[in-house]
């Protein structure tokens, strides 16, 4: 058995990777996948430690968390076309103003 | 004697055993070895059933079908094979070269991974995987990938064009697909395709014949089969996202299309039609193989028939029928069975009863339907033209023509 | 024990150089397909850690939903390829150094401040499958069961109502 450690520590590198990509990447569509790397990382450590708690709660809060995901993929996409309509840009630096 | 299979299997292992391997790497040489089979008589299918579509296809539009290769043209697939084979590979300039290569490898890769969890027979499946209904849609995503993949990177307005239609045609039928497997999870309380099988007692298509024909229609769809074959119609977008493909490369597409369908058509066994389940099935499981093939082939042979007699439907049509119509039956159908088995389960209710009282249901839904369309319905007005006999001569050419 | 070490450490560097290469990777549709990768190797540690409804839901939901509609985005857009932007010039190496100090925190939290990580406990049986996850979702969770669905037909309607084209008076 692996120790849960050790998909903690994953878990955290995953996150990070996420964070630096929400920080470096410039476009709208990468940095919403990086996003989803977030939220992945999170429930991996649900899952970790529902195995090693033995409950099954965690499973369930990474279930609620992929129906968030699959709602806000839903939303921050239509969004991401309704921004290129106008703009014909996704490129977060360009949208500084607030009217469109 | 009646388990050939596993008797082959349990020689192998005593072989490996003997020659001083571990149990454990005997275990994954097995499993290998088992995975290596399947694949090879899933493609070894594929090359009988091209032959089979092509003489069906043949019966069906009135001629004669391949009949020059070998007797009844039962060499014409092989020659067809090799010719593929031959062929030269070519890739589109500007193509994406990593991905465009990947993408036939998952086509039929995505097709062959669905065989790990159907039981052949009773003693014959690949694993009793406890989510197999889930696995099944799971895996279902990897095709849906290769075909974004091949038109994404084929640099080809066509097989972009081809991917579009795919995704949304894709992505629309998946929800009555998944809707109307959850009635056989209903009947069987289970997920594992072993444990359905063995809870079908009456076949399910009898407790729910509605459920198994939302099911094949909404297969079809996913294996982009006549009327539903948008994504490659050849009078709009030329052959959609496989466009740029040659060779062996097309060929995947070609062989894993095939496969689909005969999976679907395994689906339709395993699901509605009792799986291996038969007269002595248990007894001598290679009698159940055979039954198992024999339905198999019987919903590959309704998808077929299906694809050679109705025409091709256009996008709007299409994206109609499954949001207006299939969609909402399946909802229907999936709540009504699901309060009438609450129902039947608190009453107790023999199994004959509950087998009736849901096959009523059944039939309830589908009559309301065909009121309800009936009613909503705007039939197109039909222009009514008056009669003119074709084959008599107008009546002026009396006058005009020439006396003699 | 050590085939799953090594199964486990294979998986773990997969994991990290997908999601190093959706980092990095200039093509909106390599950085989605790293990403594919990436949730894959993640339902494969699922699997290993008894989930298995989990980790079918995940490919179905993130590699089979999720990320098409992302890639349909790129090919709507044809955003795949973008120029250069201005960025400025020191948000790179801020990121880093917070990144840095993000996963120094994670490493003090885990190591020094908490009590010992428990050894993991035998499962009992079907643990992780459909019916296990139904029970404690429909007893325990049934309320925010109930607001998860809210939620998706809220995000269905906002969708739509986005994307929708505004008639304007030239239009019609």
């Amino acid at each position: 058995m692996i120790p849960t450690t050790y998909y903690i520590v994953l878990s955290a590198l995953l996150f990070t990777i996420g964070a630096l990509g929400v920080l470096i990447r410039r476009n709208a569509i990468i940095i919403f996948m990086a996003i989803e790397l977030m939220l992945n990382a999170a429930n991996l450590a649900f899952v970790a430690f529902t195995r090693m708690y033995g409950i099954i709660d965690g499973q369930v809060f990474v279930f609620f968390v992929m129906t968030v995901a699959a709602a806000e993929v839903a939303v921050g996409l239509a969004l991401i076309v309704a921004i290129f309509r106008t703009k014909h840009n996704i490129d977060i630096d360009q949208l500084n103003n607030l009217k469109g | 004697m009646s388990d050939p299979i596993n008797l082959i299997a349990n020689w192998l292992q005593g072989l490996l055993l003997g020659l001083g391997l571990s149990v454990g790497l005997t275990k994954i040489i097995l499993s290998f070895v088992g995975a290596v089979v399947v694949a090879t008589i899933g493609m070894l299918t594929v090359i009988f059933l091209i032959w089979l579509e092509r003489k069906i296809a043949g019966r069906i539009q009135d001629r004669l079908g391949p009949n020059r290769a070998g007797p009844y043209g039962l060499l014409q697939p092989f020659a067809d094979v090799i010719k593929i084979l031959t062929k030269e590979y070519t890739t589109p300039d500007g193509a994406d070269v990593v991905v465009y290569n990947i993408a036939p490898i998952m086509a039929v890769a995505s097709v062959l991974l669905i065989w790990a969890v159907i039981p052949f027979a009773s003693t014959v499946v690949g694993t009793n995987l406890n989510v197999g209904v889930l696995y099944i849609m799971a895996v279902g995503a990897f095709g849906l990938l290769s075909i974004l993949m091949a038109g994404l990177s084929s640099n080809n307005k066509f097989a972009l064009l081809g991917a579009f239609r795919s995704v949304a045609q894709l992505i629309s039928y998946e929800i009555p697909m998944v809707v109307s497997l959850l009635m056989p999870v209903i009947f069987a309380r289970s997920m594992g395709l072993v444990d359905i099988v063995e809870a079908q007692m009456p076949w399910f298509i009898i407790l729910s014949p509605l459920a198994a024909l939302i099911f094949i229609i909404a297969s079809m769809a996913e294996v982009n089969r006549a009327p539903f074959d948008l994504m490659e119609a050849e009078s709009e977008i030329v052959a959609g996202f496989h466009i740029e493909y040659s060779g062996m490369k097309f060929g995947m597409f070609y062989v894993g299309e095939f496969l689909h369908v005969f999976t679907v058509g395994a689906l339709v066994a395993t699901l509605f039609l009792g799986g291996w389940r038969g007269p002595w099935a248990e007894q001598y499981p290679i009698l159940g193989l055979i039954y198992f093939y024999i339905k198999t082939f019987v919903g590959y042979f309704i998808v077929a028939w299906v694809r050679l007699t109705v025409p091709r439907i256009r996008i709007d049509q299409m994206l109609d029928f499954n949001w207006k119509f299939l969609t909402p039956l399946s909802l229907v159908l999936l709540i009504i069975t699901a309060v009438l088995d609450r129902v039947l389960v608190l009453v107790n209710s023999e199994r004959w009863v509950y087998s009736l009282v849901m096959f009523l249901a059944n039939i309830l839904i589908i009559w309301a339907t065909v009121e309800v369309l009936k009613k909503t319905t705007s039939k197109p007005k039909r222009k009514e033209f008056p009669m003119r006999p074709v084959a008599m001569a107008p009546e002026t050419s009396t006058s005009t023509e020439p006396s003699s | 024990m050590t085939t799953e070490l090594i199964l486990f450490f294979s998986l773990a560097l997969i994991a990290i150089i997908t999601g190093l290469g959706l980092l990095i990777s200039k093509n909106a549709i390599y950085a989605a397909l790293y990403l594919v990768l990436n949730f894959f190797t993640i339902a494969i540690f699922y699997l290993l850690l008894g989930g298995a409804f989990i980790a079918m839901a995940q490919v179905s939901v993130y590699a089979g939903a999720i990320m098409v509609l992302f890639l349909f985005v790129i090919m709507i857009l044809g955003a795949e390829k973008l120029g250069k932007s201005n960025t400025v010039a020191w948000q790179r190496p801020v990121a880093i150094i917070l990144s840095i100090i993000l996963l120094i925190e994670a490493g003090y939290v885990l190591f020094w401040r908490t009590a010992p990580v428990q050894a993991a406990q035998t499962l009992p049986d079907g643990f992780g499958g459909p019916a296990s996850i139904g029970n404690v979702l429909l007893n325990n969770y049934l309320l925010p069961f109930e607001i998860t669905s809210v939620l998706l037909l809220v995000a269905m309607i906002g969708a739509i109502v986005l994307t929708h084209k505004q008639k304007t008076d030239k239009e019609v």
